[in-house]
């Protein structure tokens, strides 16, 4: 369906946006299936209605808030933003939402929040990758509250123009585009705010691979891979060489989110 | 039993039939079917085709041994053959596409990572084994020589399988890993167990058991 929004014209990147079937059919997923191909055949039995979201811990006001209430929220802009998986390619992607930071400014987080967690769900009956162990479910993922809060990090609902499909996070997932994708919870039932840094899914699973950060970046080596470039999903290939991977993925924005630290470190 | 009109026909089947990969990733990336990512099907289907036929290789002689179809091994070159095809055909997806011929970067990529090392070696071990398939060069080598280096097959097929399991380590996703390292262990230890372990057992069944006193004689009769 469709899910009228604004372009937000702050937030636009001149890439070609990768096209609709690439977006949908090419995912990890890892609910649906370990292979990138799996959640578009297999993401047809997640029931994204009714659907609710718990907002809890060190906040005032801790709610749950149910689709339609986030639909209405605030009001939603399309934004086009980069993508780029750990895996080494990217897409550039227009999704529809608004920033993390409406949530925050309405739960109204305490002195000891300084972290964020998102947890996405796991329900076997519904999500049949749930039978394998590849991960530790749910797949729960964070952000540093300064992260959370700033306006690039989207609490998305749509893209393309429409609602979200099921295998790109329906109905209601995160948008962190200076961050490798695995940091971008999908299918978000509940965000905890808490004291300390969230133990992470990747994290947990392979801790030298996948850092709680995991800023995209270039001058920081996968263990297995170099993230100096990285192949545009529909343009590098055959024909075109990979293109180099920009720091923070482009959106230099955030730098001084981390004024200070050494990302070789805090990968 | 098999006459040689038959055993042309099998090779030229198996010819026909291990082609049949390739000419799906062509057909494919001329009818737009090789997905998202072309690059990574094609990197990846040609790996998962040289392991295969690496694996079919390696069960030729247990067939062999446990069918008495002794013609068989008439097949096994070309299945050799095959993986290094395959896995040539991969070697250049991941120098060209990942690289674009740079060889320098590809080579800073062979030394840093682990997984592309062992690839790397694997493959390149292969070489040898695909330019001495020859009966021109089994005569030159000398069978006993040629067998000796063809054993390298062994560690090559090794060498597959950890490059294999350490590109699936980060994902934690071990299932294809396992079945490949299985069928391979299973067709190296059964090549053990005939080689080794059965003729030794063989060995001491057939020496008499010695007798105490007989013993003692012997070892001072060579005194």
């Amino acid at each position: 369906p469709k899910l009228p929004a604004t372009r937000n014209a702050a937030f636009m990147v001149m890439d070609k946006p990768t096209s609709y079937k690439d977006a949908t059919s090419y995912n990890n997923f890892y609910e649906f299936g370990t292979e990138k191909t799996d959640p578009v055949g297999a993401a047809g039995s997640l029931r994204t209605r009714p659907w609710t979201v718990a907002i809890e811990g060190e906040v005032r006001k801790p709610m749950t808030l149910d689709i339609d209430s986030l639909l209405k929220l605030a009001p939603l802009e399309e934004r086009i933003y980069r993508l780029r998986c750990v895996e080494g390619w990217s897409m550039v992607i227009p999704w529809i939402g608004y920033s993390f930071s409406e949530i925050i400014k309405r739960v109204e987080p305490t002195g000891n929040a300084k972290y964020v967690e998102f947890t996405t769900l796991a329900d076997r009956k519904q999500m049949p990758g749930l039978r394998s162990p590849v991960l530790e479910w749910p797949y729960v993922e964070g952000l540093r509250l300064d992260e959370a809060s700033h306006p690039l990090t989207l609490l998305t609902l749509g893209m393309y123009g429409e609602v979200l499909p099921n295998q790109n996070g329906a109905p209601v997932r995160i948008v962190v585009p200076w961050k490798y994708g695995f940091k971008s919870a999908k299918s978000i039932v509940k965000i905890r705010f808490v004291k300390d840094q969230p133990k992470t899914a990747w994290n947990i699973s392979a801790p030298q691979e996948y850092g709680f950060y995991s800023n995209v970046n270039p001058e920081v080596d996968h263990p297995r891979w170099s993230q100096a470039s990285e192949r545009r999903i529909g343009e590098d290939g055959f024909l075109k060489p990979k293109r180099k991977t920009l720091m923070f993925n482009g959106y230099s924005e955030v730098a001084s989110l981390y004024t200070g630290m050494d990302l070789k470190k805090f990968y | 039993m098999i006459t040689p009109r038959q055993i042309s026909l099998a090779k030229a089947a198996l010819f026909a039939a291990s082609l049949l990969p390739f000419a799906r990733l062509v057909l494919f990336a001329f009818t737009d079917r090789l997905g998202a990512n072309p690059i990574e099907f094609i990197t990846r289907n040609t790996g998962d085709w040289t392991l295969y036929f690496l694996c079919l290789t390696l069960s030729i002689t247990p067939l062999r041994k446990l069918t008495g179809q002794h013609w068989l091994i008439r097949l096994r070159r070309m299945l050799g053959l095959f993986a290094f095809f395959y896995a040539a055909l991969h070697f250049t997806t991941f120098l060209w596409f990942d690289h674009f011929f740079d060889v320098d970067e590809m080579l800073k990529d062979v030394v840093k990572r682990p997984f592309i090392t062992v690839g790397f070696s694997a493959f390149v071990l292969l070489v040898p084994l695909a330019v001495t398939s020859t009966n021109g060069m089994v005569k030159r080598l000398g069978g006993k020589r040629w067998q000796l280096l063809h054993r390298l097959v062994y560690l090559i097929a090794a060498l597959g399988i950890l490059h294999f399991w350490w590109m699936k380590a980060g994902k934690n996703d071990f299932a294809q890993p396992i079945l490949f390292g299985s069928i391979v262990a299973v067709l190296l230890l059964m090549r053990l167990w005939w080689n080794v372990l059965q003729p030794r057992l063989q060995r001491r069944r057939m020496q008499p058991a010695p007798v105490c006193g007989g013993l003692r004689e012997q070892r001072l009769e060579r005194k």
